[in-house]
């Protein structure tokens, strides 16, 4: 799917760990920014609407940041017999999976999710499987089936439709 | 007990069954774990009565219990967080050629847990509700400070990290309509975000697609050892285990202990396991294939599994991530965790309750009988179970709120779930959190009404005091641990 030379050997413990931090410490400044343009002090009746929030968000960011500090200070130093948290064959791995996953989600929005799911199935069971069309067919278009028979009818909880069941009538 | 008489009819008799064997499926599907499965079932059970519906689910959740056991015997696969501690003596109890031994072992455990537990909720649940009778928003409050505080001080994660994951979680909660000012928080005009984050999007996220990318990353190939259950065997067994009644004992205590505060089942069965081996006279043996480290854990699994449920009715404060996505069922309903629950919906607990006992016993009937089955179904190959559970995952997603946007959403705590778990930051905080954010909030912001603004309320009754204080003592535990032993 994609050259194995364009891919890195893998991800290291150390940039992942930095790297969340800093996610997690940029979520805690939103969080702060935020409650303070809702408010922060105190109204006639109470705590304001962002009160809570800010302290919530404060919190995070200074735990983020001493995580963060931490991993600077100990540099690789922790994981140094296995410095890789994921390695290249296992993120080729992880791609195969959420990369149709991905475009499976993004597709329900047109599509609905029963033709979507059929396919995901398909896409599966062809790529890993390597089973004849035959037993594809079968398993894909009978499973999306019988989420229509259980879902639909049985639970009375409607799945997103797309165009193709609009056409037959649903 | 009326409780017994709406358990038992018939239209309950089969969800409870149905309950069950869902459960255990989703207990033998690594991937597809207890808190994850009953959170996408539990939009589904909105067409149905309350009763009926609990019934259902807390059904699910015991076949859960019994069913992580299976794999991790013969496949040494822990398909629930809570049976990793079985693998450890299960499945080379399994490669000796004892599979049966061991699974009767584990199920009988599960089933002696459960039973002390349901018991001890039976008893003590009412006394419990009265008692939280006298809370008020302070206590309530105080109360959900001490459960947050007790998973940084009793964690076997980073403390700085658990923090984080909680905090990430209540920042979570925060986002949407807030409910007492009405102003929109952290939605930054979008329209999606208005309803917030919904708990069980991201329990199916974090727990389900998380655990398939990590299933995927660790390359598990489900080779299994195959086992069929005779009664012989499990009568050879049940005679065996009376010899560990002492583990029995001590593992439904850690249990019980664990399951009510907040630890729940996971790190329950693996200190029991710890327990049981320092205390053994043969510790070497654990690991190996003795029969005892299939007992301890699995019966201080179920015993904390069960138990979590009785501060989920009387307190609303949930002892275990499932418990939190029951608690959340409760509130969605219009059920209010607490000693009202008691006064006014007084058939719905009792239910409840009675149910437990009757799917235990169900339970232990069901898995005795059905585990080649189960087995099987693990040969299904992953190029096929994977997909077939990415579809479950989003068909459950979307069900919540009939929005295409939370399926999306699932994905995005999905990706996170896998990447916090790789590095070390627990979730369980992060779903409590994210449950309990929107109450304790409330709580807290009531408390600072009644105090026109002064923290001291939090230590004007000896109650209050007695648990501010154990929370912020659980809060520097850690830290304060390191010191002493450092020096």
């Amino acid at each position: 799917m994609i050259a194995s030379r364009a891919l890195p050997s893998g991800i290291k413990w150390c940039w992942a760990e930095l790297g969340l931090a800093l996610f997690l410490l940029g979520i805690g400044g939103v969080v702060m920014v935020d409650s303070l343009r809702v408010g922060i002090g105190w109204a006639a009746d109470g705590p304001r609407a962002g009160y809570f929030p800010f302290y919530v968000g404060l919190v995070l960011s200074l735990v983020s940041a001493c995580i963060a500090v931490r991993q600077l200070l100990a540099w690789a130093i922790a994981h140094q017999a296995q410095p890789y948290m994921v390695q290249a064959q296992q993120l080729r791995d992880l791609a195969a999976v959420l990369v149709p996953t991905t475009l499976y989600v993004a597709s329900i929005w047109v599509l609905g999710i029963y033709l979507p799911s059929a396919l995901l199935i398909a896409y599966f069971m062809w790529r890993q499987g390597g089973y004849r069309w035959f037993v594809i067919g079968l398993m894909s278009i009978g499973f999306s089936l019988c989420c229509f028979v259980v879902f639909e009818r049985w639970f009375l909880a409607p799945l997103p439709k797309g165009p193709l069941e609009h056409w037959m009538g649903f | 007990m009326g409780g017994f008489a709406v358990a038992m009819s018939l239209p309950n008799l089969a969800f409870m069954l149905l309950g069950i064997l869902l459960g255990v499926l989703i207990g033998v599907l690594p991937g597809l774990g207890g808190a994850n499965g009953v959170a996408i079932l539990l939009p589904l059970t909105f067409s149905m009565n309350p009763v009926a519906a609990i019934i259902m689910l807390s059904s699910i959740y015991w076949g859960a219990l019994f069913g992580g056991a299976i794999t991790s015997i013969l496949f040494n696969i822990p398909g629930e967080p809570w049976s990793v501690a079985t693998t450890f003596d299960g499945y080379p109890m399994a490669q000796r050629g004892h599979a049966s031994r061991a699974l009767t072992a584990a199920f009988t455990s599960s089933f002696v847990g459960a039973m002390f537990a349901t018991l001890l909720i039976t008893f003590l649940a009412p006394l419990l509700a009265r008692f939280a009778l006298k809370f008020g928003p302070p206590e309530y409050f105080a109360i959900q400070l001490l459960t947050f505080c007790s998973f940084v001080g009793m964690s076997q994660e980073a403390p700085l990290k658990t923090i984080a994951s909680m905090m990430f979680g209540f920042a979570l909660a925060a986002v949407g309509l807030d409910s007492i000012t009405g102003q929109l928080r952290l939605t930054f005009g979008s329209t999606n975000l208005l309803k917030g984050f919904d708990f069980l999007i991201a329990v199916i996220g974090l727990f389900g697609i998380g655990e398939i990318l990590l299933t995927v990353e660790e390359g598990l190939a489900f080779h299994g050892r195959s086992a069929k259950i005779n009664m012989k065997v499990v009568w050879q067994t049940w005679v065996e285990l009376l010899r560990y009644w002492k583990t029995f004992l001590r593992s439904v205590l850690v249990g019980c202990w664990m399951g009510i505060t907040p630890g729940g089942a996971t790190p329950a069965s693996f200190m029991s396991y710890g327990l049981a081996r320092r205390m053994s006279k043969e510790p070497e043996s654990f690991g190996q294939g003795n029969v005892e480290g299939v007992v301890a854990p699995e019966t201080a699994a179920h015993a904390a599994g069960t138990a979590a449920l009785l501060p989920m009715l009387t307190l609303g404060i949930p002892g275990s991530p499932t418990a939190a996505v029951l608690l959340g069922g409760l509130l969605i309903w219009g059920l209010q965790p607490g000693p009202m629950l008691f006064i006014e919906h007084k058939d719905f607990v009792w239910g409840l309750i009675a149910s437990m006992y009757l799917a235990n016993f169900v339970g232990l009937l069901v898995v005795l009988t059905t585990v080649p089955f189960w087995a099987a179904i693990l040969r299904i190959p992953f190029s096929v179970i994977a997909p077939v559970m990415i579809v479950l995952c989003a068909i459950g997603a979307y069900t919540v709120h009939s929005a295409v946007f939370d399926i999306a959403m699932m994905l995005v705590f999905g990706v996170l779930g896998y990447l916090l778990k790789k590095l070390r930051y627990p979730l369980a905080p992060m779903v409590l959190a994210l449950v309990l954010g929107d109450k304790a909030e409330e709580g807290f912001r009531q408390s600072m009404l009644l105090s026109q603004g002064q923290l001291a309320i939090f230590w004007s009754n000896g109650l209050v005091g007695g648990m501010t204080g154990l929370a912020l003592i659980l809060l520097v535990w850690p830290l304060v641990s390191k010191l002493v032993v450092s020096r």
